[in-house]
């Protein structure tokens, strides 16, 4: 390097000036956590807002039912009679389903795409996936009436027949019913599980891989013994993910799920959960008790995304432990 | 652990001539003189190794002598893991990777075995320690769990305890990990997690472990067990070691290769690497004139 160079940085360069007070808030520390803080606080805020509303216009009917109301199966509006059993019911028996259908085929296919497919076809599918994400749920509810419950009358007697021993798959078969319910929240929460599952397994550490494979493991050892056990907490909490939405989901479920009810143990009959009711009856809903039971059910979709989702975190911790 | 210095005489050489690419191969015969002693366990003849439209090995030649232990040098990019790593066919998983000549083990076609197998036979220890997220008898048990046993079939719990244990004091680590080896392998140290590592790999009975900069995120003392470590298990085990610190090659080594650019330059005994190099670059290179 030139020696004048090495001159001109030896001479002193003058102070720069104190920054001036306005300067100091506008790239501060303090307006940056103010700010953020503020967009945090909005998280709480809400929250608390959802639940006070929710707990406060449901208090003619808690007021009514106490307890009860998640133990009772009548719901009559005529008679002022309400009760969440059967809600609740088809809510968490169409989720669980969708779960045990989704969780193979999600987990599966991002198996395949992080680890197994060529790049391309894993980035071009990967793109697909994240189109099907973004689709609407009423465009789902569609594609269960005019395709998936078609296929689903077509294809009822091989699963009698190979299931119909079981109290699941019983009785008459309509259609619309719990099980075309699940198979649509499974379509719906496929998506999530992939592309989230994909993400995670691609973050593992190549280090792993090549761990495993040192020792003389099989690309699939490496990838089933040492890839998946690493991003177990990520595909984890894809499938916490994947159970909010199910339990949560509306248009799609109350298009397909036969809107009755009913507790009914086979999943073949007809069923209702709880966001299907409270969109459906609603605008229709006339007498206080009427809308307060509807609030209710609203707080109780509410306490039952916690507390599924609570119980699954315990779940996966204690297993962390051990 | 004080890096290479100059050496004196060296340094009044005068005017360093530009560093031209450097010839092919000419020393590199791959037939140090001393090689009657020790049967060759891996010969590597005319290998090219190409990534993509890049040509990371050009022609190397060599031999791995039985239970001695090879050091590969060289500076940052010569190629020397790429070498290390067509040794095991780890290079495989690279996509777009080509290899060409021919490496044989025993005697026989490395590309005629199972992957798995030369995998289990040819073990391999990384830069970076890398455990498994399990605990410290899992990492160990790992291999011998997917290899399975001698006599065929899954090992029994007793069998794998006493081949855990092994492993661990081939390694140097059982008495320090023997009361928690149910605890995380994270618990460790950086030092400890490499030789949880090795031991790993001696699991399964490799006859050959490659090592690769085992040592460059180790402090001198843990840098030190390793090499105590390396000295022990040639008996046991043909080592090669591809190292960043020519120091620790001169003390590990009974045979040296230097890479430069993809190229073998130079292959000999050790001490006459380091004393009486035969070519220009291996010379510049030990006395710390580059690299």
């Amino acid at each position: 390097m030139a020696a004048s160079t090495t001159v001109a940085s030896n001479t002193p360069r003058p102070a720069l000036p104190a920054r001036s007070v306005w300067r100091r808030i506008l790239s501060g520390d303090s307006l940056a956590y103010s700010v953020t803080f503020a967009a945090a606080a909005m998280i709480l805020l809400v929250t608390g807002i959802l639940v006070w509303e929710l707990y406060s216009n449901s208090q003619a009917s808690r007021a009514k039912f106490g307890w009860n109301f998640l133990f009772t199966s009548t719901w009559d509006p005529v008679a002022d009679q309400f009760g969440a059993l059967p809600f609740i019911y088809g809510t968490v028996v169409t989720s669980a389903l969708a779960l045990c259908i989704g969780i193979p085929l999600g987990v599966g296919a991002a198996i395949f795409l992080a680890e197994l497919a060529p790049p391309r076809i894993s980035d071009a599918l990967t793109f697909l996936i994240e189109l099907l994400a973004a689709v609407p749920s009423v465009i789902y509810g569609l594609l269960g009436i005019f395709v998936l419950v078609p296929i689903l009358r077509q294809v009822e007697p091989a699963i009698r027949a190979v299931l119909g021993w079981t109290p699941l798959f019983q009785g008459p078969f309509y259609g619309v019913s719990l099980f075309a319910a699940g198979v649509v929240l499974a379509v719906m929460i496929i998506p999530f599980i992939i592309s989230i599952s994909r993400e995670v397994i691609l973050a593992v550490p190549s280090d792993q891989r090549e761990a495993a494979l040192a020792l003389g493991a099989t690309r699939w050892e490496s990838t089933w013994d040492v890839v998946v056990p690493y991003a177990r907490n990520g595909i984890m909490g894809s499938i916490f993910l994947a159970l909010a939405r199910s339990l949560g989901e509306t248009m799609a479920v109350t298009m397909v799920i036969g809107n009755d009810p009913k507790i009914k143990a086979s999943l073949f009959a007809p069923g209702y959960s709880i966001a299907a009711v409270v969109a459906n009856e609603f605008t229709e809903a006339t007498g206080d008790m009427y809308i307060s039971a509807l609030i209710e059910l609203g707080l109780v979709l509410f306490a039952l995304t916690i507390v599924i989702n609570g119980l699954a975190r315990l779940l996966v911790a204690r297993r962390n432990m051990a | 652990m004080s890096p290479a210095k100059p050496m004196p005489a060296s340094a009044q050489q005068a005017p360093e001539p530009d560093m031209a690419p450097p010839s092919v191969n000419m020393a590199a015969s791959g037939e140090p003189n001393l090689a009657a002693e020790s049967a060759t366990k891996i010969s590597a003849t005319d290998l090219n190794f190409h990534y993509g439209s890049f040509q990371a090995l050009h022609g190397i030649s060599m031999k791995i002598f039985e239970n001695r232990v090879t050091a590969c040098i060289g500076p940052s990019g010569c190629g020397k893991s790429t070498f290390l790593r067509t040794l095991n066919r780890m290079n495989e998983t690279v996509r777009h990777s080509r290899v060409e000549g021919e490496i044989l083990l025993d005697g026989q076609n490395l590309h005629s075995f199972e992957v798995s197998e030369v995998r289990r036979r040819v073990g391999m220890v990384f830069q970076r320690s890398n455990p498994f997220p399990k605990s410290i008898f899992d990492n160990v048990a790992y291999g011998l769990r997917i290899n399975g046993v001698p006599g065929g079939g899954s090992p029994s719990r007793g069998e794998l305890r006493d081949a855990v244990e092994h492993s661990l004091r081939r390694a140097a680590l059982w008495d320090e990990v023997k009361d928690k080896l149910h605890q995380s392998a994270y618990s460790l140290s950086g030092g400890q997690q490499q030789r949880l590592c090795i031991a790993r790999a001696l699991a399964v009975n490799p006859e050959v472990l490659l090592l690769d900069e085992p040592c460059s995120a180790l402090d001198p003392i843990a840098t030190t067990k390793i090499e105590d470590l390396i000295f022990h298990l040639k008996s046991s085990c043909t080592i090669v070691i591809v190292t960043h610190n020519m120091q620790q090659a001169a003390r590990v080594a009974d045979y040296t290769g230097f890479f430069l650019l993809g190229r073998l330059i130079e292959f000999d005994e050790t001490p006459l690497i380091f004393k009486n190099p035969a070519q220009k670059e291996t010379e510049d290179y030990v006395t710390g004139r580059f690299g």
